[in-house]
């Protein structure tokens, strides 16, 4: 049905397309952080190349879907073939994850520049954006590689970017920096886990590739070395995804960081980490290493549902709205850990479905946050009181993805926890779809709390006239709310990709 | 029981350093031990990989002697060289298990005359420390970003610095909250 | 700042005045011999520098800066990614794959310059990063006001 874009592409851009994603941000990044003109020409730079990693990410799609059960896209890397060189493997499930990652970061890379304008100084500019495009290309790095330690590098170099990012909030705020320094210190550990599974891998099986190591896995069987390795791994990744015990990193770093990171971040990095958990899980570890061998139903799950409620409970008691926001992305992980936690191509086509949906709404509500916090200074529950008639338009935007969070009927989040529960239902965990039902109340306890404040109540400050966020924040707020409401009303093509990438880790993953 | 312990004299060391990283990065409340901690447990990493490449009597991955002069150069030395990294590789597993003979006979499987230890985790940890540098330089940055906007580095003073603010933020709203009602 | 006279460093300043040169030299001896013997950007970046931080540390910061400006550093650093990413790109224009070292002079089969020069100007580009990096590095830390007077060490 995609056939139409691979006719009107050009044949280098489809050949080249994984090493393209990875090589415009990496070109640009340094060439924007020298760019004059206080940051206006790095921010035009950054847009274009988002703009052209969505086009890319498309193209991919549209190749990974002109075959019938979903194509393999194999890159090497300098020509050296994949088991000894560094391979790119797209499939089904991340080309879901490239195609959202960049058109989130089109969308909030618009959102930026009057963000950017108010929160960042004048000579820190260029360097943020530049800062900005090193940590988009680690995520797509992530996303696309197909080597295991490939996979380390590329998040390594996007969460230090991150770091920096997180830290350049302190302008507003200084609770930027030791939200920072507990992130840095935190991420730095996950990923030195993660590395030390990579290393009992490659010491029981001599490989680094994904796909070779899927393989030699299977004639080890359940070595003691591959065990600890899948140990460290899933804690690595855990970390980094935030899953639930180990997510205290979180809520500051994104209270705290610039409006447009909160955005960015929390719509993609947690994401990827998930991703890459699914990844190891599905593809790399057989299904029975994992869910048989190792019990992995009993810890995933538990953490899942602990999720769900404790940082439901927290979202409640927050001041602020993006720590509201933050704690409710835990509880969020949450529901995607359970589905995958199930094992089934059910399950992981619904946490895959509710990825992509959290995406949209979360980038959706901190855009507006970050509207707001442009035109009136404040992020705590207390200062949105009675902007749903000053601002309306960011307000109505702002409450539909509430809406969509909470997972009322027409919007993304219905669809995806309908997915979930018949999902859970399918494998007779009825205790956990109630679970699910009853964290869903939850959530409409913390937004409605929110909603309540921005529609019903007289506005505590005075002097808040008329004042509607610029436009350049409005149209990339409104495309993700009606996304919103798109996929909610026919969520039949997102499903349709996740579905897509569930199968392929069930059916061709292995191979 | 002691033979137990002494062949595996490497990984005795390895965690012993991963666990005085780990536990310095936990209990220090100054932020620069906190970073020191990191390092030392990084450096644990780097030192567990290097252990998985060495092999017995194998020698720094550079081909000399017979296996140098052996290949017509260009694009074949390039590829036997691959090749060779590749079956060092293989060896390595078979090494790390404590099979060394295991070693020295894929090394000669493959016509090499010498044996050499396997050459990419050094490689793969030569990314690992300026994935680490970079850390550090960061973090770094940020503790003296830190010093100059709290005045002190200690984790704890911080928290409690911030926990009077928010406490303060509180208060406002609520006063707020109460005069609007 | 204390009078050549009263100046209490003078060994150190004669012995790194030809150390530095050297270091520099040995660099570029590290970078260039790369592909016979152990070496490469990285390590020769890194030597580059400390022939400037011993400089720096030295004869002070501020000639340290004079000689070498911050925003040379940074650029450096900037240019050497750039040089990195265009050499992928050369080889993805002769139509090889991202990074393919044998495409990039159009030889025959076999030949090996592409992967001779190939690596040397990916490796020219790690140099360059690396120098550029960790140059940056030790101005922001070096370069801020101290709170440590000199007299007080």
């Amino acid at each position: 049905m995609m056939d139409w874009i691979l006719q009107i592409a050009p044949a280098w851009a489809e050949a080249h397309a994984p090493a393209l994603l990875i090589l415009l941000p990496m070109l640009a990044g340094p060439l924007s952080a020298f760019l004059p003109g206080g940051g206006r020409l790095a921010w035009l730079l950054t847009v274009v190349v988002t703009t052209l990693c969505t086009l890319l990410s498309i193209i991919l799609l549209a190749q990974v879907q002109s075959v019938e059960g979903g194509a393999i896209i194999s890159y090497a890397m300098g020509g050296w073939a994949p088991p000894h060189g560094i391979e790119f493997r797209i499939d089904a499930l991340n080309v879901l994850v490239l195609l959202l990652v960049s058109s989130i970061a089109l969308l909030t890379s618009i959102f930026s520049w009057p963000t950017i304008k108010a929160e960042i100084a004048d000579g820190k500019r260029a360097m943020f954006f530049g800062a900005f495009q090193v940590c988009f290309m680690g995520l797509l790095g992530v996303a696309a590689t197909g080597d295991a330690f490939n996979l380390f590098v590329f998040l390594e170099l996007s969460s230090i970017a991150t770091y920096v990012l997180v830290a350049l909030g302190s302008g507003r705020d200084r609770r930027a920096l030791p939200a920072a320094i507990n992130y840095l210190l935190m991420g730095t550990i996950g990923a030195s886990f993660y590395v030390v599974g990579v290393g009992f891998l490659y010491a029981a099986t001599g490989t680094l590739n994904m796909a070779d190591l899927a393989v030699q896995l299977q004639d080890v069987g359940g070595n003691r070395a591959v065990q600890v390795g899948f140990a460290f791994i899933l804690v690595g990744l855990g970390l980094k995804a935030a899953m639930f015990p180990l997510h205290q990193w979180l809520p500051n770093a994104y209270a705290y960081s610039p409006s447009f990171v909160t955005a960015f971040l929390a719509a993609t990095a947690t994401k990827v980490a998930i991703y890459a958990m699914v990844r190891f899980l599905f593809s790399v570890f057989s299904l029975d290493f994992a869910f048989e061998g190792m019990s992995l139903a009993f810890i995933l799950a538990p953490m899942g549902i602990a999720a769900m409620l404790a940082c439901s409970f927290q979202a409640i008691f927050q001041a602020d709205i993006r720590r509201t926001l933050a704690y409710s992305s835990v509880a969020q992980v949450g529901y995607m850990l359970l589905g995958i936690s199930l094992g089934t191509a059910a399950g992981v086509s619904a946490g895959m479905f509710h990825l992509v949906n959290h995406a949209l709404m979360k980038g959706a509500l901190f855009m507006a946050v970050g509207g707001v916090v442009l035109t009136y200074q404040g992020t705590r529950i207390h200062d949105f009181a009675g902007l749903g008639r000053s601002a309306p338009w960011t307000m109505t935007a702002f409450a539909i993805a509430g809406l969509s969070l909470i997972g009322v009927p027409l919007t993304a989040g219905f669809q995806s926890k309908f997915a979930l529960v018949s999902a859970l239902l399918e494998s007779g965990w009825w205790w956990a779809a109630l679970i699910v039902v009853f964290s869903s109340v939850l959530a409409v306890v913390y937004m409605g709390r929110i909603l309540e404040a921005v529609f019903f109540r007289a506005p505590n400050n005075p002097h808040k006239e008329h004042k509607e966020a610029p436009l350049l924040i409005l149209v990339p707020l409104w495309i993700l709310a009606i996304a919103n409401i798109w996929v909610g009303v026919s969520g039949g093509f997102v499903y349709g990709l996740a579905d897509d990438a569930a199968s392929a880790l069930f059916i061709g993953g292995a191979s | 029981m002691l033979d137990f312990v002494l062949e595996r004299g490497n990984y005795w060391a390895i965690i012993g350093l991963m666990m005085i990283g780990l536990y310095t990065l936990f209990a220090a409340t100054n932020l620069i031990k906190k970073l020191v901690g990191l390092s030392i447990f990084q450096t644990s990493i780097i030192l567990f990989y290097i252990s998985l490449s060495r092999i017995d009597g194998g020698t720094a991955p550079i081909l000399y002697g017979k296996d140098a002069g052996g290949h017509g150069g260009g694009h074949d030395e390039a590829s036997g060289a691959h090749g060779a990294a590749s079956e060092a590789a293989h060896s390595a597993a078979d090494a790390a298990h404590g099979a060394s003979d295991a070693a020295h006979a894929a090394a000669s499987a493959h016509g090499l005359e010498n044996i050499y230890s396997n050459p990419l985790p050094h490689v793969l940890m030569l990314t690992a420390i300026v994935v680490g540098v970079a850390t550090l330089a960061v973090g770094l940055a940020l503790v003296v970003r830190i010093r100059e906007a709290y005045g002190t580095i200690e984790s704890d003073e911080i928290r409690e610095t911030d926990l009077e603010v928010a406490r303060a933020e509180f208060a406002v709203d609520k006063s707020d909250e109460a005069s609007a009602a | 700042m204390a009078g050549p006279r009263t100046d209490h460093h003078v060994v150190l300043r004669i012995v790194a005045k030809p150390l530095i040169p050297i270091i520099a030299l040995f660099a570029l001896y590290v970078h260039f011999h790369g592909d016979y013997s152990p070496g490469g950007g990285f390590q020769a970046g890194v030597i580059i520098v400390v022939a400037i931080v011993l400089y720096a540390l030295i004869f002070g910061i501020t000639p340290a800066m004079r000689a070498v400006p911050p925003v040379f550093a940074r650029s450096l650093a900037g240019l050497g990614f750039i040089i990195y990413a265009s050499v992928g790109v050369w080889s993805l224009i002769m139509g090889g794959n991202f990074l393919d070292y044998d495409v990039l002079f159009n030889e025959e089969p076999g030949g090996h310059m592409g992967q001779h020069y190939g690596i040397l100007m990916v490796e020219l580009g790690v140099l360059f990063a690396v120098a550029g990096s960790m140059l940056s590095i030790f101005y922001a830390f070096a370069g801020r006001v101290t709170e440590i007077k000199d007299e007080d060490w």
